[in-house]
């Protein structure tokens, strides 16, 4: 089967998802009144509400909420063939992450522009509230522990994206400097920062000594390097501690001075990636090799496949940005449709070129499940997998695949360590707020914060054992990252389901996806833990049997809370907008 | 057609930058909430040697007093000379 052919399919579902199934839930559901003064005219004061041209804002979202993860999910999901998985992101992206991204944008401009977590509060109560600051808390954690070892992994497998990902830093600081002190436009300097980047790649991937090979400079794989640790260990180790003081640094310091000048940059490389692998498709035509289902699997799909792709089919974090940036934002209620709802097809569409890029890279499905043999396999290589596929897929553009292999790694990191830096310091926020919550008030200074968020992201990614050695097992976090991101996207989900019960509207299109996402996670959660992690399991692992735990008493916890919400126990007061 | 293109940059230049504008904005006005504390610190009974002077800016940040005191989290004026809600 051809990969243009899966491609067209899938756009053809999205497609068909906006066209009727949005404006079905528009229309009778939501109910979108063009009328409705939004929160960007209500309260329009030049800084957070701002009236915004619906395609400007739309940009935003997208580019808020595509990063790493609708790229590593997708690549480590085909290992139970490729069917499963995109139906997973096709069905999931126009029913769940539509739905929900829609949803939570409507909610939260129907209410003053307030975020999900004050939400909580108000349509469930204070106990939903801490239950929201507690889930987000573990997110944020495990966002931290799986993108830091994503940046670790491709820096020790592909040591030519070090020295191009390590220019940005200069070159983002001094856009940011130019723009806030001078006030200069981004949009030149920024694409001369990327042919810098890109440039640099370019030579790095020929000149063996410009690439940062910390393996090769102990001595090779079997060498002994610090503390007595394997060369590799030792290579994770530094590059884990490297990165945390960087993302230290980058958290602490005001975000127009290096976050936001290196998102710029990044989001050419979002818009230059994505038009790069779909033309490279069209270009180079590959067939898909990899096998529709895999009988084989050494672990059932089923609910597994669920909480491995979050991203790309339905994703919590999005309803953050939803409630947090657009809604304030959003110049007329009318346009809520496209910004929501397209965003999360924004998503798809990457995480359906990510599935594209890793079926179509084996040249036979033996290649295939050779490769894929276990889903220990899956989840270690799937990352790797994807970078050479994408890789291939570039080189329909005549691209040298030793370059294109090094393009893909800086855009990879670059996304991961964009999530990494963000999620650091959205973490330094949450332990102030929960500091002030239970009067702990020295837990809301910046430097204390950061430093808990930093050193417990770092000791939770070196922990997990991997293959490797020490600090390689951050991707054993992945399936807990997946669950506490479907469990926020689950408690967004039941904020909507109550606020239109409380309208006397059909609840069903949001309360069917909650369940689903509810039961799939608390049902995967429950074998993985009990089964995988415990003492009495296969794979026994203390540290991830504790946060597994946690993660599932918390999914208890909101499903009682969800159903007397529900049933109408809790009864607060709501703005019926 | 050039028009076009010119416009499609324009757009792409001003998804990119929303964030960054929102921060500078942002910025800009913690500066001038500092600013407006300097100039409103002798009636909140902080003295402010250069009262005399700052009172020649009033007819000036008068209009941005209402919003200034909500941001800091007074709900009422909280100057009795001055009655914005």
């Amino acid at each position: 089967m051809s990969g243009i052919l899966l491609a067209v399919i899938g756009i053809l579902i999205f497609i068909l998802g906006y066209r009727y199934y949005s404006k079905f839930i528009a229309e009778k559901i939501f109910q979108i009144d063009p009328n409705y003064v939004t929160p960007a005219h209500r309260y329009k004061d030049g800084v957070d509400f701002v009236p915004t041209n619906k395609f400007v804002l739309w940009g935003h979202h997208f580019s808020s909420v595509a990063g790493a993860a609708p790229i590593v999910g997708p690549a480590i999901a085909v290992y139970w063939g490729w069917v499963p998985a995109l139906l997973w992101v096709l069905l999931g992206t126009v029913f769940a992450a539509g739905v929900h991204d829609f949803g939570t944008l409507v909610l939260s401009v129907r209410h003053k522009g307030q975020s999900v977590g004050t939400l909580a509060n108000k349509l469930v109560g204070q106990r939903a509230k801490i239950l929201f600051l507690f889930i987000i808390l573990i997110l944020v954690l495990m966002v931290n522990a799986v993108f830091a070892w994503v940046v670790t992994n491709l820096f020790i497998s592909y040591p030519a994206s070090v020295l191009p990902v390590f220019i940005q830093i200069p070159l983002a600081i001094w856009i940011g400097n130019a723009v806030y002190k001078r006030n200069k436009k981004m949009l030149l300097p920024s694409i001369l920062a990327l042919a810098v980047m890109y440039v640099t790649a370019m030579i790095a991937s020929k000149v063996s000594f410009l690439q940062i090979d910390l393996v090769q400079y102990m001595g090779g794989e079997g060498a002994t390097g610090i503390f007595g640790l394997g060369a590799v260990s030792s290579a994770f180790f530094i590059w884990i501690i490297i990165l945390m003081i960087y993302v230290y640094i980058a958290s602490t310091l005001p975000v127009w001075k290096l976050l936001q000048p290196r998102d710029f940059i990044n989001s050419h490389q979002l818009v230059l990636g994505l038009a790069l692998l779909y033309l490279g498709m069209v270009f180079l035509n590959p067939s898909v090799t990899a096998p529709a289902t895999n009988p084989d699997a050494d672990i059932s799909w089923f609910p597994l496949l669920f909480i491995t792709i979050a991203c790309g089919a339905i994703s919590g974090f999005h309803g953050l940005v939803s409630s947090g940036t657009s809604s304030k934002q959003l110049n007329n209620e009318t346009e809520a449709r496209f910004v929501g709802y397209f965003g999360a097809v924004g998503e798809g569409v990457l995480a359906l070129i990510a599935i594209i890029a890793v079926i179509t890279f084996f040249s036979s499905s033996e290649e295939f499940l050779a490769t894929y043999s276990s889903f220990t396999d899956a989840n270690q290589m799937g990352l790797g997998i994807f970078v050479e596929g994408a890789a291939q897929l570039f080189s329909g553009l005549a691209i040298p695949t030793d370059i294109a292999t090094t393009i893909v790694s800086i855009i990879v990191v670059s996304f991961a360590a964009t999530s990494l830096d963000t999620s650091v310091r959205l973490m330094r926020y949450i332990i102030g707020e929960l500091g002030i919550e239970y009067h702990v008030p020295s837990l809301s200074k910046p430097h204390v914060a950061t430093s808990i968020a930093v050193i417990s992201s770092a000791a939770l990614v070196l922990l997990p054992e991997g293959p490797k050695g020490f600090g390689s097992g951050g991707y054993l976090l992945w399936p807990l990252f997946g669950t506490a991101n479907q469990l926020l996207a689950g408690i967004s989900l039941l904020l909507i389901a109550i606020w239109l019960k409380r309208l006397g509207r059909n609840y069903a299109v949001v309360l069917i996806p909650m369940i689903f996402v509810m039961f799939m996670t608390l049902y995967a959660m429950f074998q993985q833990v009990v089964f995988e992690w415990s003492w009495i399991g296969d794979d026994s692992n203390t540290l991830l049997f504790v946060l597994g735990a946690i993660i599932f008493v918390f999914a208890v916890w909101i499903v009682l809370t969800a159903f007397s919400a529900l049933s109408g126990k809790i009864d607060n007061p709501i703005d019926k907008g | 057609m050039l028009d076009k293109i010119k416009k499609l940059i324009e757009l792409y230049e001003e998804i990119l930058s929303m964030p960054h504008r929102q921060e500078v904005a942002r910025e800009l006005r913690d500066e001038d909430d500092i600013f407006l504390l300097l100039i409103y610190s002798e009636m909140l009974g902080i003295p402010n040697p250069a009262y005399y002077y700052t009172l020649e800016l009033y007819p000036y940040i008068i209009e941005k007093f209402h919003d200034w005191h909500l941001r800091m989290g007074m709900e009422k004026s909280p100057i009795s000379g001055i009655r914005c809600c």
